[in-house]
């Protein structure tokens, strides 16, 4: 009997007029597609983006190279050179970090106990040259200049988790 | 006006007359190739909860120029080792007896390029030669991959070849005559007088065979990307591999006329025999019924290509020889018995 309604089953195509009747409803479906350039995905405070080096408020940077950073990165991307700086203070020479070895795991951030290296949330950069695939310390500390107010938002947002 | 037309067109000589015949009734098939491409990543995208293209003009409906403007722009690669002369003539193969085919289309109870008597039999000459296009160009280019494409898809096509001629027959012997225009009028009476109702397994049986023929979704094991990287066009670039394209698309369109044409009454509108809405519908050009019915198959194929995974190549085969071959036989018993007994509606 099984054998018989198995048999007209497959015969009369049931099981795909079942998948026709299916994809015919997801046709009429509301559409998921986020036009990206126009729309976008909502971002979260702890993006890992493109990385920038904050200051104090008073304007002194707030990297003391300690090379916690350079420790911990498991890409290698992170590259210190420190020295005295007049005033006695231990300050970098040069702080690198290379965008095509870095992964954009976050260790740096995790690691630096003055919170001085961040992750901001941009994304959308690209490079023109080769030597601009290698973060400067200038580079860096404008990107925190320059996004200091976000940067600082989402650090008091994220606070109250740790 | 009317008349000034008639007479600047009999001005021009016979051959001209024909060549303008033609060129009017093969440009719009080109347009609807193309924008049946923009269609169908349509369909499929909404099918896939996506908007489909939509960047290249408004709703992205510059998109199928966009697309063959840069088939047209990149370069015919020919391997080295191939058969030069085969490889061209491939697509052209292909191409040609898909555009072929239209001219007996009758599009209106006038409207037809030739009245011919044998109809039937010239269609199914010319969707049979498509497939040597296939073939010679699996083998002029001289790949294993191509070759193994157009060693499936020849089998493919002869398979259901006969369940395709079989399913004529039926249409064959329920109008009693070839000729496409006849086997419309045979229809004339209602929706239940066509011939999708006394025919309704062969009318399956040959849709499903015209969508094997094409090599569409779920027949499609002559491309199976996944197994054979593209089939029988992998060594193909540029409008070489255009024209395949066109030829697959133009026999989309040509199996939806055909199957409008031989089972739901081609031009004849769906109101018919209908009291009041008959009469309302009377101004609508029947070309307009018959491309509607078109688009409905036309739908159909893109529907299919986005629901059925391919089929295994066995399991071609069995539906082609063990179900659809029986099928259409008893089914051939059955309408010759309804004619000889001249039951009605259709057969009185």
């Amino acid at each position: 009997m099984n054998a018989i309604t198995n048999y007209f089953r497959s015969l009369l195509l049931w099981e795909l007029f079942i998948g026709l009747k299916l994809t015919g409803k997801y046709f009429f479906a509301k559409k998921i597609t986020v036009q990206y350039p126009e729309e976008k995905t909502p971002q979260s405070f702890r993006f890992r983006g493109l990385h920038a080096l904050r200051r104090y408020a008073n304007g002194e940077e707030r990297c003391i190279a300690c090379k916690l950073c350079e420790a911990v990165c498991p890409a290698l991307a992170i590259t210190i050179d420190s020295a005295p700086r007049d005033d006695g203070t231990r300050r970098t020479t040069r702080y690198d970090i290379d965008l095509f070895k870095c992964i954009y795991c976050g260790f740096c951030e995790e690691a630096c106990p003055v919170d001085a290296i961040v992750e901001t949330r941009i994304f959308e950069y690209h490079f023109e040259s080769r030597e601009g695939t290698v973060m400067t310390k200038d580079k860096l500390l404008a990107m925190g200049d320059r996004y200091e107010k976000q940067i600082a938002a989402d650090r008091a947002h994220d606070a109250a988790y740790r | 006006m009317l008349e000034m037309l008639q007479t600047v067109w009999s001005g021009i000589p016979e051959i001209l007359q024909i060549v303008l015949k033609i060129v009017v009734i093969v440009v719009p098939i080109m347009l609807s190739v193309a924008y049946l491409t923009l269609a169908e990543r349509k369909v499929i995208g909404y099918i896939q909860v996506r908007i489909g293209p939509n960047r290249v003009g408004p709703l992205g409906l510059l998109q199928p120029i966009a697309d063959g403007l840069k088939l047209v722009l990149k370069e015919i690669i020919i391997p080295t080792n191939s058969n030069r002369f085969l490889f061209l003539l491939g697509p052209i193969v292909a191409l040609a007896p898909v555009l072929a085919a239209w001219a007996v289309i009758p599009f209106d109870d006038t409207l037809v390029l030739a009245n011919v008597d044998a109809g039937l039999l010239y269609i199914l000459a010319m969707t049979s030669l498509g497939v040597y296009g296939i073939i010679i160009a699996g083998w002029a280019s001289n790949s294993k991959y191509a070759f193994l494409g157009a060693l499936r898809s020849a089998a493919q096509v002869v398979s259901y070849e006969i369940a395709m001629g079989f399913a004529l027959v039926g249409v064959l012997i329920a109008a009693g005559s070839l000729n496409l225009r006849e086997i419309v009028l045979a229809q004339q009476g209602s929706v239940i007088h066509w011939f999708w109702l006394p025919l309704l397994p062969l009318f399956l049986v040959y849709f499903i065979s015209g969508v094997a023929e094409t090599n569409r979704a779920p027949f499609d094991v002559a491309e199976g990307e996944s197994e054979i990287v593209a089939g029988f066009h992998v060594e193909y670039s540029g409008i070489a591999f255009a024209l395949f394209f066109l030829a697959e698309y133009a026999a989309m369109i040509l199996v939806s006329v055909l199957t409008s044409v031989m089972f739901l009454g081609g031009w004849l509108s769906p109101f018919e025999g209908i009291p009041i809405l008959a009469d309302a519908f009377t101004w609508v050009p029947g070309i307009v019924w018959l491309l509607g019915k078109t688009a409905v198959f036309l739908f159909m194929f893109l529907w299919f290509r986005a629901t059925f995974p391919r089929y295994r190549y066995d399991q071609i085969m069995r539906l082609g020889w063990k179900i659809f071959i029986p099928i259409t036989i008893v089914w051939l018993l059955v309408v010759g018995a309804a004619v000889l007994a001249e039951i009605g509606p259709w057969f009185d």
